[in-house]
């Protein structure tokens, strides 16, 4: 049985555009279909996943253009639906942010900082992103 | 009124960051209006323009290589320099010798030459302002 992990991504936005999606995120996705048993804790600026309807335009570059763009809440939903890995907000970095609960993506899951330590307990390793 | 020449210096690794697709924006903005670049690609940029890198699928998304569509910073590098030249203004594009080396990406896109900080120090001498995007 495989070790239970607890993943805190906390860097957002980081290569997005270029990869297409985020390096996390779909290190965990790839990770679950080998076997791996994941949960996902979203803290800091990467709460911002969560927020649903996002994307940009693809980058363009003279002729050349991006045509899949990288779409946040999709990958955060397909981690949810798709992969049955359990996704957690920090509650009080939407807060920080003006985020509304009603503004995420189906599925997501808060909690609140003074909960953190209860989800640590109830997993082997915990990864800090 | 003369044909204006910006200067960029470029430092971050193809995907690493959001820097780099913030330089591509402004430098496809500016190859558009036809002016004069130059880029310094420094540390991790000097992988920009290597020209072994391929696309991938992506096996999370569902995806074949068709379909991801997935870019490449060479294929950037490459259309900035046909926009560049189709808009009468021309892109002077140096990867850092030493750091090309170091890398072991020392085949560029055509058009792109290699270059030592000298190049960057005649770049900024030469131009109407210089846009240092470093690695944070």
């Amino acid at each position: 049985m495989a070790k239970k992990t607890l993943n805190i991504v906390e860097s957002a936005y980081r290569a997005v555009m270029e990869e297409q999606d985020d390096t996390i995120m779909w290190l965990l996705a790839a990770m679950q279909g080998a076997g791996a048993e994941h949960t996902v804790v979203l803290r800091g600026n990467a709460v911002n996943y969560a927020v649903a309807g996002q994307g940009v335009p693809g980058l363009t570059v003279g002729e050349w253009k991006q045509t899949q763009a990288p779409k946040m809440d999709r990958d955060l939903v397909d981690l949810i639906e798709k992969r049955k890995i359990p996704v957690y907000i920090v509650e009080e970095d939407l807060a920080e942010r003006g985020i509304e609960r009603g503004e995420l993506v189906p599925g997501v899951k808060l909690v609140s900082r003074t909960a953190l330590p209860g989800l640590f307990a109830e997993h082997v390793l915990v990864s800090h992103w | 009124m003369s044909r204006k020449t910006l200067t960029f210096a470029l430092m971050d690794p193809p995907y690493e960051s959001e820097n780099l697709t913030t330089a591509f924006r402004l430098l496809d903005v500016a190859a558009r209006r036809g002016y004069n670049l130059n880029v310094f690609a420094y540390e991790g940029a000097a992988g920009l323009a290597f020209t072994r890198q391929v696309p991938h699928p992506n096996p999370v998304h569902g995806k074949n290589v068709a379909e991801e569509n997935h870019p490449t910073t060479k294929d950037q590098v490459a259309a900035l320099l046909v926009e560049a030249q189709k808009n009468g203004g021309k892109v002077d594009w140096v990867n850092c010798g030493m750091c090309v080396d170091e890398r072991g990406v020392n085949e560029f896109v055509p058009g792109t030459r290699r270059g030592s900080p000298a190049d960057f120090h005649a770049f900024t001498e030469a131009s109407d302002n210089v846009l240092v995007i470093p690695t944070k």
